[in-house]
Order: C-alpha cells, then sequence, then structure tokens
C-alpha cells in the first residue's frame, strides 16, 4: 500500500515563507543611528604606528596603485659612548596614503618588516572631495587608537 | 430629509472614506511589504514612517503636470477621470449595513459590473493619447487582459446571483444570513476563488501586472503621467483594491453580517466588520503581490480563458442544478 502524502501546491509553500518573514527580526541596520558590529579583522582603514616607521619605502613600491607617498631624512645622532662614531637616524616627514586610489588589498601591512602598518575596521572616513581623501601621517597615526587587540589565531 | 441634502451627505461620505481607505492600504501595502522583506520600511515622515503616504500625496500634488508634446491632449487629461469615476462610481452599492448604503440597487451586481469595466476605456486612451510606444503596448495589453478578466468575474458572481436569487447586494447579504452560513462554505468557494483571481487581474496587481511591468515597458499607460495625473491613477488603484475586496466580502463572505451579534446595533458594527473583512482579504492580495512573480503574457491569457472561464461555468451549472434539486 503506498504511503499517503499530503502535497501542498508550491505557491501556498512561497506565500508561507513570505508570511513567516513578517514575524522575523529585520536583518538591515538603520545606519546613521546604529551602527554595524564590524568583525575585528575588517578591511576598514590602514593605520600606521609612526614610531616604528623606518621609511624603508617597502611598502610604497609594493602597491599595486602606488598610493603610499613616503619622504623622509636622515638625521645624525649623538654617539652613544663618548669617541663613538656617529650614527643616522631615518626620520619620517611624509607618509600619505590616498585612500582614493587604495584597492586595500593590504600587501603594504603584509610587507612591513617592522610592524608600522596595522588593518583597523574603522569605516566612515568618506568625504565630499576625492583629494580631501588624501590622509597624511598624523591622522594615520589617529587610525592606530582603533586598531583592535590581535585576535588568537584558530585551531 | 431633502433629496438634495441627501445627496451631499452621501457624496461627502463616500468622498472621505474613498481617499482615507486607499491611504489606509497604501500604509498596509508598504510597511507591510517592507516587514515581509525584512527591512524597516519608511522610518523617518512622523510616527516611524506611518503617515509616508499622506507624505507622498502632497509630493505629487506639487509635482509639474507635463503633458507631452505629441500627445491627444483632451484624451489625455481625461483618461485619469474615467479610472477614477469608474472605481468612485463601485461605492453606490456597497452595503454597510442594510441602511447605511448610497443606494440599494435593485440590479446592484450588474451595476457594479458594469461600471467597473468602464476602467477599459480609461486604460486604453490613456495608451493610446501619450503618444508613446510604452504607454500603447501597455495600454493594449491592460484592454486585452482586462476584457478577458471581466469574464470570469461576471460569471463567478453569477453563481453567487442564482443561489441568493437577487441581484441586489443587500439581498445578497440578507440571503447568506438567512442560510447562516456565508457563501464561501456554503457552496461558492469556488466562484470565490475564481473572483479573487479575476478581481486581482482587473485591478492590474502582480502577479497580473503585465500593462504596467516595469522591466519591458517603462510603467505602462502610466509612462508619461506624472503629479497630479499620476495620483489620480495610484490612489483609484488602491481605491479599486478596497472596493473589490468590499464587494468580495459582501458577495462570499457575509458582508457587514456577522452572527451572535444583535441585529438592532448593525448600523454601528456593519461598517467596522465589512471593513475588518476587506481588510483581511486585502491583506492576503499584498500577500500574494509580494510573494509571486509576475506572468507572461500568453500563461495570463491561458489562465483566463482555458481554465476560469470553464470552470466558472461549470460553477454554474453546479449551482443552478442544486437550486434546482434541494
Amino acid at each position: 500500500m503506498p504511503k499517503f502524502k499530503l502535497r501542498v501546491p508550491g505557491f501556498l509553500k512561497g506565500m508561507l515563507i513570505v508570511f513567516l518573514n513578517l514575524f522575523k527580526k529585520n536583518v538591515t541596520v538603520n545606519y546613521p543611528f546604529e551602527k554595524e558590529k564590524v568583525t575585528p579583522r575588517a578591511r576598514g582603514v590602514i593605520a600606521l604606528d609612526e614610531e616604528a616607521c623606518t621609511s624603508c619605502m617597502l611598502c610604497a613600491r609594493q602597491c599595486p596603485d602606488w598610493c603610499i607617498y613616503i619622504e623622509g631624512h636622515k638625521e645624525l645622532q649623538p654617539p652613544s659612548r663618548p669617541g663613538g662614531r656617529e650614527r643616522s637616524r631615518p626620520v619620517l616627514d611624509r607618509f600619505d596614503i590616498d585612500y582614493a586610489l587604495c584597492m586595500y588589498c593590504g600587501i603594504c601591512v603584509e610587507v612591513c618588516p617592522f610592524d608600522a602598518l596595522f588593518w583597523s575596521p574603522d569605516y566612515e572616513y568618506s568625504e565630499y572631495k576625492m583629494t580631501n581623501l588624501l590622509h597624511d601621517k598624523e591622522k594615520l597615526n589617529e587610525w592606530l587608537n582603533t586598531v583592535p587587540e590581535t585576535q588568537p589565531l584558530e585551531s | 430629509m431633502s433629496f438634495g441634502l441627501e445627496l451631499i451627505i452621501k457624496i461627502a461620505t463616500v468622498a472621505a472614506i474613498a481617499p482615507a481607505m486607499a491611504l489606509a492600504l497604501t500604509i498596509i501595502e508598504i510597511k507591510g511589504s517592507a516587514y515581509m522583506q525584512r527591512r524597516p520600511g519608511p522610518l523617518h515622515v512622523g510616527l516611524r514612517g506611518f503617515i509616508f503616504p499622506i507624505a507622498e500625496v502632497i509630493k505629487f500634488i506639487q509635482k509639474e503636470d507635463i503633458i507631452p508634446t505629441k500627445a491627444d491632449k483632451s484624451v489625455f487629461k481625461m483618461a485619469p477621470a474615467y479610472i477614477f469615476i469608474s472605481v468612485f462610481g463601485l461605492f453606490v452599492v456597497i452595503p454597510a449595513s442594510p441602511t447605511l448604503i448610497v443606494r440599494d440597487l435593485e440590479l446592484g451586481v450588474f451595476y457594479f459590473l458594469a461600471i467597473s469595466s468602464l476602467s477599459t476605456i480609461g486604460v486604453l486612451t490613456a495608451g493610446w493619447s501619450s503618444a508613446n510606444k510604452y504607454s500603447m503596448m501597455g495600454g493594449l495589453r491592460a484592454a486585452g487582459q482586462l476584457i478577458a478578466y471581466e469574464l470570469p468575474l461576471i460569471l463567478a458572481v453569477i453563481g453567487v446571483v442564482i443561489q441568493a436569487e437577487t441581484m441586489s447586494l443587500v439581498g445578497i447579504v440578507e440571503a447568506q444570513k438567512e442560510l447562516g452560513l456565508p457563501f464561501i462554505i456554503a457552496g461558492q468557494g469556488v466562484a470565490f476563488l475564481i473572483f479573487m483571481v479575476a478581481a486581482t487581474a482587473e485591478m492590474m496587481r502582480v502577479p497580473f501586472d503585465m500593462p504596467i511591468g516595469e522591466s519591458e515597458l517603462v510603467s505602462g499607460f502610466l509612462t508619461e503621467y506624472s503629479g497630479i495625473r499620476f495620483l489620480l491613477f495610484y490612489i483609484s488603484e488602491y481605491i479599486n483594491l478596497f472596493v473589490m475586496c468590499a464587494i468580495a466580502s459582501t458577495l462570499f463572505l457575509g458582508g457587514y453580517h456577522i452572527p451572535f451579534l444583535p441585529e438592532e446595533w448593525v448600523n454601528f458594527y456593519g461598517p467596522v466588520v465589512l471593513i475588518s473583512k476587506t481588510f483581511a482579504l486585502a491583506s492576503v492580495l499584498i500577500l500574494i503581490r509580494w510573494s509571486f512573480p509576475r506572468f507572461r503574457e500568453d500563461q495570463l491569457q491561458n489562465i483566463a480563458w482555458k481554465i476560469l472561464i470553464p470552470v466558472s461555468l461549470v460553477n454554474i451549472l453546479v449551482t443552478a442544478v442544486m437550486k434546482v434539486v434541494l
């Protein structure tokens, strides 16, 4: 004896799904008034640790868009011991990232040998003019405060 | 009460109720569709967006009324009026109680079917006079669809008329009261389904919105309309939704009558009962609108001519036979 199976027409099932969605919570976020919770590893903006940068130019050379501009000079440091040799120290004059050009590939963050560049999940830095998206090193240093703690590695 | 005063009161009542119902249905449609798609919908226009339709009406009144240079101007200007008249005239026969009705016509059902088919003229003239290929295609599609779906609408109602033995809408409700059951349970369930499908097609709502299908025709016969004329089309669409659902609930769901309530108080609870039944039906139509994609033109005609009309003819046959036998 074949087992009796109740067959509901497909369009009724579809209507039921739509009807049940009526009572579910909204998935959208009312943006300017409430903010989305971004994951800590989100690629929002690139922050710069000014102290750690040695203006080695590796990031600027690896950048596919050439959106990093670095200028620096060397200063002579007094010798650490009397009679020693004078050492030179790199000083960062300019570190600009043009976010109008940046494509958020993250190569600069990966390539930095001194851990001076970080990803920050902050995303609210839109501007009315495209030229205003060129941010200097002071601004990039401010974003360092928004960089979250390093997440523990998975597995 | 003199005839003139009575007429003024009736016209004022209908003129107040019709746009109010259209606004209420627009709110239900906009917020309901938003919640069905799990988004908040309009939020910023006062009262969490619930007065959004009023703002929309004001916006449309402010806008410029553009008439294309090559349009047939007088016909173009008159086209919204035909549609508005055809939906507005239907309020005459909707009974909110045995006495709360503009005019209990002896041939109420006939009047309703005749007046509702006037909108075909409005749609066709709107499409033709716009001097626009999209408008013209939309108007012709609309005419084809409205003519095709008028037949099942009429044939579905004939079953009810046979069972109730009257064409007056109050008489039909009284017949359901005597029977003790609404006609949707007592014999006319199939007719109800046919009526709702045909009414949806008459209203040109999704899934039967081939004439204003925005993906191929820009907006069908509405393409060239703007400002207050577009507003008339838009409002009459929702008034039509209200009227069709009100007539469906009168014919099939018992109208203003609800069991176990005192008969003397029908003038007070009658309108509330009728409007709640109407809004329940309209909510189902809104649910259908936001669930399904649009029918293709040939599918649409096939449903009308190959399914709905034969089934409704069989329905008339069965109803007549049962009427004689029982």
